[in-house]
C-alpha cells in the first residue's frame, strides 16, 4: 500500500464536563493508508505534543475490536462510516485523500463529555448491575451438562452475548436509547435456562434503571443495528418487550 | 530471605483437599469486618471480587478503564481447558495436569497446576450456571474443540470470543455483589502504590484519572489482578493500557518478581505495517492446520508470492518437522519464522513476514470450506491489511503475546509480602517458561473463582479483624510520594514525548530480548535500558496537569515502570543460560538448533528482589521439585 | 401508583405499547372510514352517502365506537408528543455533522413531525365535515329520500357538502398531502407497532410487511383518490 494522505479533521475539544466545547480544526499530514483510526489520532496527538497543543483525549483499550472502549462518532456514524466494525477497526484506506473528517464524542444525556472525545458510560455499568446476571455464588456444584440447552438458542444467546458495551446504539439513535443494550442482555439470560428463574424481575429492573439513567424511548428506527459493530439484530428487541409484558402482566409485583 | 512456596505434603491428588481442610477460616460473622482491595477487573479480579464479596467480605475494586468490564482478558479468543472429558478421549485431571507442566518445559511448581487441574472442571460448571453461552453441539451439550500442545479435546469455547464470554460472567457476578453494596467498585482509578504498615500490605495509593485525586485506601489484604506486562515490548497483542505498574510498585515495597523473562511469544499474528503501528493483533492459530508456511528460496525474492513457482518456495517448518510440520508449537514456529526472516527471505515491504497460504487448502476443501472454518479471521486480516487472503497468501509474524513471569506467590497466592496477593497473569505460579493454549483463562478463573476464597481467609484469620487505622501515617507517606512523582514527570518538559520513549524501549526489548537472546546482545540491551530510562526522566515531554484526565501523565507513569522492568527482564535472561520454552539462549541449543534445557542448573524459579533505585536486584532460587512428572526434552522433529 | 399506571407511564416499552395499541386501533379505524368514503363513488347522486352518514352518526354502538376513537387519537397524540419530547431531552446536545440517511428510513426519524401534519390535518378536516355535520359552522341543506322498502327519509345532505369542498384546488392539495404524510406515518407505524408488542417471528413478520403494504401504500391511496375524482370529474 502506498500513496499517503493528506486529510483535515474537525475535532470536538472539551476541556472538562464543565466547559463549553467546539470543534477545532487540525491537519493530518502524510497518513498512511494502512493506520487504524486511532493510529492516525496517535499521529496528530504527537505533532501536537510537538507544538506544545494538549493531545486528543480519546477512549481506546484493546484496538482489536472486542474491549468497547473506542468512542468516535465519524462523519456521521457512530465508529465512522464502516458496517460491523469498532472506531479501532477501521482502517484509514477508508478515506480519500484530501477528505475533512469530523469527530465528535458520542452524544447522550445519560453519557455526558468527560473531556474531549471521552464519555462517562457508567450508565451501562448501572443498568447491567440492576439484573443483568444470574444470581449464583461460586461453588456450583451442578454439572455444566446437566440441561441440555438446544443449540439453537445457545447459538442465539450467544448473538447477544457478542454485545461489546461500547454505547453505539445509543449514539447513533435519534433518540439516545439504550434499549439494544438492554435487550441484548435479556435477550441472552431469556434464551437459557439459567436466565429463567429471575427472569420477570430482571427485565423489570433493567428497564427501570435504564429509566433512571434518561436514555430515550425506543422508536423502532433500527439505526442501532445498522451501526452495532457486532450486529446485534432487532429480535433481541423484541424478545425484551415479550419479557417485559410478561412480566407485568404475569408476576405478583404490584408496584 | 528463605522462598516458602507453602507446598503441602502428601500425594499430588490429595494436596488441595488436605490442605483447604487444614486452612483457618473466618467465621461467617466476621467476615463483613474484613476489608480487601482488588486491584484490576479481569478474570483473575473480577472473579475474586465478586467470590469475595458473596463469602461476606467488603472489597474494593478498582480499574483504569472506564468499566470493570473492558478488561484485557476479554480479548482472549480461543477457549478455555477443563477437564471435563466429555468427548470421552481420555482425558483426566491427571493428563491435564501433565500437558501443562510438559507444555510449560517443566518450570512449574507440580502443586499449583495440579490444583489448576482439578478446579478446571469446577470453572465450566461455574460459568455455564451464570449464562455463558458456550458452544454446544445438536443435542444440546457442550462442545468442545482439540488445541496446541495436547492431543485430546478438553477446550470449551464461545465462537471465537471466549474470554470476552467468561469476562461477561465474571462481570455480572461482580455487577450483582456491587449492586447489594458488598462491592465498591471504583472505575477511571489506577493503582500508583501499595501502602505497607509493619511489613504488611495494608491498602493502595490511587490517581482518580477523571480528576487527578490522589487517594488512599486502607484494607486488610490487596490483591493484585493486574495482568501480564507484554507491553514492556511497545507493540503486543495487549491491550494500549496493559501495565506493569501496580505489580513493579509492589515489587519495589519488597515483593519478588518471578522468571521475568518468560515470554510468549505468539506465531500467527498480523505483521507489521509501519512506524505508526500501535499494537498486533493475533489471530488464532488454528490457522496453522490447514494454512502452509513458507518464504522464498532465494534471499531478497521479491516478487508477488504468486509469481513464485512451487520449486522456489521453502516451506521450512515441513521441512525441519516432518512429524509435526505446520502445527510445530508456538514456540518453535515463532523461532523458525524470525530465522528466515533474519536470513533475509522474508516478505512483505518491511521483510518482517512469512506467509501462511491457504491455496492448497482452498483447491482441497473449496473455498467455502475454508470459509466455514477460518471466515472470521480472513475478515479480520483482510480488514487489517486490505488484502484478500482467499487469494494470496497471508502474512503472519511473531508477537508479544503473554507474559509467564510474575510476582512470586506461594500456594496461598501469596507474594513475599503478607497480605499482597498476585493472581492471575499476575503472578508467575501456573505456566512455568510456556503456556498452552486455551490455559490463560483457565489460570485467571481458577485463581479468583476456587483457590483466593479459600486462601486468603487463613491469612486474616491470623491478623485478626481489627480495623486498619487509616489515619497511620503510612497512607500520608505513600500519598506524598505519588504526589510527588507525578509532579516530577510534569515538571521535566523534555521534548520527547512518552510515545517515543515507549517506542524506543520496545525496540530494545524485541531486538535483544525478544525471540532469541544471547549474552553479548542481551549487555548491551541492558546497557541501552539504562540510558534510555536515565534520558527519560531528563527529557521527556508530558503535556497538561495532575488535576484533569490526562492520559499522557497516565502513560508517562506506565513506561517509566517498564523502563526499570525492561532491565529486570534483561538481567533474568542473562542469568538463564538455558534455553526452555519461551525463552530461547542462542548459547543453549541442540546440533539441530533446537531448544537446550539445563535441568541441572536451572530447574528453578528466579525470584527476584528489588534493593533500591540503580542497584543491582538479587536473586533468589525456588528449587522446582518434580516428584509426579519425569523432565524430558521435547522434540517435534 | 399501581403498577398499571407505572408500566405506561414511567417505562419506555409502556409507553411504547400505548402507542402502538393506539395507533392499531386508528388503522382500522381508517380502514372503515375509507369503506364509508367508497359511498361517494356510488354515482347515485350521494344517496348512499348520505344515508351511511346517516347510520353511522345516530346508531348507539357506532356513536360510542366513535367518541373511544377520539379518546385514542388523543392519547397517541398525548403519549407521542410526551415522547418526543422525551427522546429530544435524551440529546441536549445534537451533532454537529449527522448522517442518519444510511442506517434508518426518513419515515422512522420523522415519526412526530408526519404525525403532526397528520393532526393539522385532521383538525382542517373535522373543521370541514363533522362541525358542519354537526351545525355549528353552516346549515346543510336537507335532502329526502324515498327508501326500497316504500319508507322515506329526510337526512342533511353530506354529499353536497363534499362536492362543495373538493371544488377548492387548496383543500384537495391540503387533502393529498396529508394522505402522503400519512403513508410515510404508516409506512414506519404500521409495522413498529407489531415490533413494539414484541411480535417478531420470521415465519410472521413477512405477513406484517405485506398487511403493512394495505395501510401504508393502498388505504392512503384510497383517501387520497377521492378528493383528486370529485375535483377532477366536477371540473370536466
Amino acid at each position: 500500500m502506498s500513496g499517503h494522505m493528506n486529510l483535515t479533521l474537525k475535532v470536538w475539544r472539551q476541556k472538562d464536563a464543565k466547559s463549553k466545547g467546539k470543534l477545532e480544526t487540525y491537519e493530518a499530514k502524510d497518513i498512511s493508508p494502512d493506520m487504524s483510526f486511532l493510529e492516525m489520532i496517535d499521529v496528530v496527538n504527537e505533532g501536537l505534543i510537538k507544538k506544545g497543543v494538549e493531545p486528543i483525549a480519546f477512549d481506546h483499550d484493546c484496538r482489536e475490536g472486542i474491549c468497547g472502549m473506542c468512542s468516535m462518532y465519524i462523519n456521521g456514524h457512530a465508529h465512522g462510516p464502516k458496517k460491523g466494525i469498532t472506531t479501532c477497526q477501521l482502517h484509514m484506506r477508508s478515506f480519500k485523500d484530501g477528505e475533512t473528517i469530523t469527530i465528535e464524542p458520542w452524544r447522550a444525556k445519560a453519557f455526558p463529555v468527560i473531556k474531549d472525545l471521552v464519555v462517562d458510560r457508567s450508565a451501562f455499568d448501572r443498568i447491567i448491575q440492576a439484573g443483568g446476571y444470574v444470581s449464583v455464588n461460586t461453588g456450583v456444584t451442578i454439572d455444566a451438562n446437566a440441561i441440555a440447552i438446544p443449540k439453537e438458542n445457545a447459538d442465539a444467546a450467544m448473538d447477544a452475548a457478542t454485545c461489546i458495551g461500547c454505547g453505539a446504539c445509543v449514539a447513533a439513535c435519534k433518540n439516545a436509547s439504550a434499549t439494544l443494550f438492554l435487550s441484548a442482555k435479556v435477550s441472552q439470560l431469556a434464551l437459557l435456562p439459567q436466565g429463567h428463574p429471575e427472569r420477570a424481575a430482571r427485565v423489570e429492573a433493567m428497564i427501570d434503571q435504564m429509566e433512571a439513567e434518561g436514555f430515550g424511548n425506543c422508536t423502532n428506527t433500527e439505526a442501532c443495528s445498522a451501526e452495532c459493530p457486532k450486529e446485534i439484530g432487532q429480535e433481541h428487541i423484541a424478545r425484551m418487550n415479550r419479557e417485559f409484558f410478561a412480566a407485568k402482566l404475569g408476576s405478583n409485583n404490584t408496584k | 530471605m528463605i522462598l516458602d512456596s507453602k507446598i503441602p505434603d502428601g500425594p499430588l491428588a490429595d494436596k488441595w483437599t488436605k490442605y483447604k481442610f487444614n486452612l483457618k477460616l473466618v467465621n461467617p460473622a466476621n467476615k463483613r469486618k474484613y476489608n480487601i482491595i482488588v486491584v484490576g477487573t479481569g478474570l483473575a479480579g473480577s472473579s475474586a471480587a465478586a467470590s469475595l464479596a458473596e463469602l461476606g467480605y467488603n472489597v474494593q475494586a478498582f480499574c483504569f478503564q472506564d468499566s470493570p468490564r473492558r478488561a484485557h482478558s476479554i480479548a482472549a479468543q480461543g477457549g478455555i481447558n477443563a477437564a471435563k472429558n466429555y468427548p470421552n478421549d481420555g482425558d483426566s485431571v491427571y493428563r491435564l495436569f501433565y500437558d501443562t507442566v510438559k507444555g510449560g518445559d517443566y518450570r512449574a511448581r507440580e502443586a499449583n497446576v495440579h490444583r489448576l487441574a482439578e478446579v478446571s472442571v469446577n470453572i465450566i460448571d461455574q460459568c455455564v450456571a451464570q449464562g455463558v453461552p458456550f458452544a454446544r453441539e445438536y443435542g444440546g451439550l457442550l462442545d468442545n474443540r482439540s488445541f496446541g500442545g495436547s492431543q485430546v479435546s478438553r477446550t470449551f469455547y464461545a465462537r471465537g470470543q471466549t474470554g470476552q464470554q467468561l469476562l461477561l460472567g465474571a462481570y455480572s457476578a461482580l455487577s450483582r455483589q456491587i449492586h447489594t453494596g458488598k462491592v465498591k467498585m471504583h472505575t477511571r482509578e489506577e493503582m500508583l502504590d501499595l501502602v505497607m504498615i509493619d511489613g504488611q500490605a495494608k491498602g493502595i495509593v490511587t490517581r482518580n484519572l477523571e480528576t487527578g485525586k490522589i487517594e488512599t485506601h486502607a484494607a486488610h489484604a490487596v490483591l493484585l489482578c493486574t495482568g501480564g506486562y507484554g507491553n514492556v515490548f511497545f507493540l503486543s497483542t495487549n491491550a494500549q493500557g496493559s501495565n506493569v505498574t501496580a505489580a513493579w510498585r509492589a515489587h519495589k515495597h519488597g515483593a519478588l518478581f518471578a522468571n521475568p523473562c518468560f515470554t510468549q511469544i505468539h506465531p500467527t499474528c498480523i505483521p507489521v505495517s509501519g512506524d505508526h503501528q500501535s499494537k498486533l493483533t493475533l489471530m488464532s492459530e488454528s490457522l496453522r492446520n490447514d494454512g502452509r508456511v513458507w518464504v522464498p528460496k532465494a534471499k531478497g525474492d521479491n516478487r508477488q508470492a504468486s509469481a513464485i513457482p512451487e520449486d522456489e518456495r521453502d516451506y521450512f517448518l515441513e521441512r525441519k518437522y516432518p512429524s509435526f510440520g505446520n502445527l510445530v508449537p508456538r514456540d518453535v514456529a515463532s523461532r523458525n519464522a524470525k530465522e528466515q526472516c533474519d536470513a533475509g527471505k522474508g516478505v512483505g515491504t518491511s521483510g518482517l513476514a512469512v506467509y501462511l497460504d491457504f491455496a492448497d487448502a482452498i483447491s482441497r476443501l473449496g473455498e467455502d470450506t475454508v470459509r466455514a472454518r477460518y471466515g472470521n479471521l480472513f475478515d479480520m486480516y483482510a480488514q487489517i491489511t486490505g488484502e484478500n487472503p482467499y487469494k494470496e497468501p497471508m502474512r503472519i509474524y511473531p508477537a508479544v503475546h503473554y507474559t509467564m513471569g510474575g510476582l512470586w506467590v506461594d500456594y496461598n497466592l501469596m507474594t513475599t509480602i503478607p497480605g499482597l496477593y498476585a493472581l492471575g497473569e499476575a503472578n508467575f505460579s501456573d505456566h512455568g517458561a510456556n503456556r498452552l493454549g486455551a490455559s490463560a483463562l483457565m489460570q485467571g478463573l481458577a485463581d479468583g473463582y476456587f483457590v483466593i476464597p479459600n486462601t486468603v481467609g487463613d491469612y486474616l484469620a491470623t491478623i485478626g479483624p481489627k480495623p486498619v487505622d487509616a489515619k497511620h501515617p503510612a497512607f500520608a507517606e505513600a500519598k506524598a510520594k505519588v504526589e510527588e512523582q507525578t509532579k516530577k514527570l510534569l515538571a521535566i518538559k523534555g521534548t520527547k514525548t512518552v510515545a517515543e520513549y515507549h517506542r524506543e524501549l520496545g525496540h530494545i526489548m524485541w531486538e535483544y530480548c525478544g525471540m532469541a537472546r544471547n549474552e553479548a546482545g542481551l549487555k548491551k540491551a541492558q546497557g541501552l535500558i539504562q540510558a534510555l530510562r536515565a534520558d527519560f526522566w531528563k527529557n521527556v515531554n508530558v503535556t497538561g496537569t495532575n488535576e484533569e484526565l490526562n492520559q499522557q501523565l497516565e502513560r508517562a507513569g506506565r513506561v517509566a515502570d517498564f523502563l526499570e522492568l525492561g532491565e529486570l527482564m534483561v538481567v533474568d535472561a542473562l542469568n538463564r543460560t538455558e534455553s526452555c520454552g519461551g525463552h530461547f539462549r542462542e548459547e543453549s541449543q541442540t546440533e539441530e538448533g533446537e531448544a537446550l534445557r539445563n535441568d541441572n542448573d536451572f530447574c528453578y524459579v528466579a525470584a527476584w528482589e528489588y534493593k533500591g533505585d540503580n542497584q543491582p536486584e538479587v536473586l533468589h532460587k525456588e528449587v522446582l521439585k518434580f516428584e509426579s512428572v519425569k523432565l524430558t526434552q521435547r522434540s517435534y522433529k | 401508583m399501581s403498577w398499571f399506571t407505572q408500566t405506561i407511564f414511567s417505562t419506555s416499552v409502556g409507553r411504547k405499547v400505548i402507542m402502538a395499541l393506539t395507533g392499531l386501533f386508528l388503522c382500522t379505524f381508517l380502514a372503515v372510514h375509507l369503506a364509508g368514503n367508497f359511498q361517494l363513488l356510488h354515482n347515485d347522486g350521494g344517496q348512499a352517502f348520505n344515508l351511511y352518514t346517516k347510520f353511522m352518526t345516530s346508531n348507539p354502538l357506532i356513536k360510542t365506537i366513535s367518541y373511544v376513537n377520539f379518546a385514542f387519537i388523543l392519547g397517541h397524540v398525548i403519549w407521542g408528543a410526551y415522547l418526543t419530547i422525551q427522546n429530544k431531552k435524551a440529546r441536549p446536545t445534537g451533532y454537529a455533522y449527522n448522517d442518519p440517511g444510511k442506517t434508518s428510513s426518513f419515515s422512522s426519524r420523522w415519526m412526530g413531525v408526519l404525525g403532526t401534519m397528520i393532526l393539522i390535518f385532521l383538525l382542517i378536516h373535522l373543521k370541514d365535515f363533522k362541525m358542519a355535520y354537526m351545525g355549528l359552522t353552516e346549515e346543510l341543506p336537507m335532502v329526502t329520500y324515498t327508501l326500497e322498502n316504500g319508507d322515506s327519509v329526510t337526512v342533511k345532505d353530506m354529499y353536497y357538502e363534499v362536492t362543495e369542498e373538493f371544488e377548492s384546488p387548496i383543500v384537495v392539495v391540503i387533502y393529498t398531502l396529508s394522505m402522503i404524510a400519512l403513508g410515510f406515518h404508516l409506512y414506519h407505524g404500521f409495522q413498529s407497532a407489531f415490533q413494539s408488542l414484541g411480535l417478531r417471528h420470521p415465519k410472521y413478520t413477512p405477513l406484517i410487511k405485506a398487511v403493512g403494504f394495505v395501510f401504508w401504500g393502498l388505504i392512503p391511496l384510497g383517501f387520497a383518490a377521492i378528493p383528486l375524482i370529485f375535483f377532477f370529474c366536477q371540473n370536466h
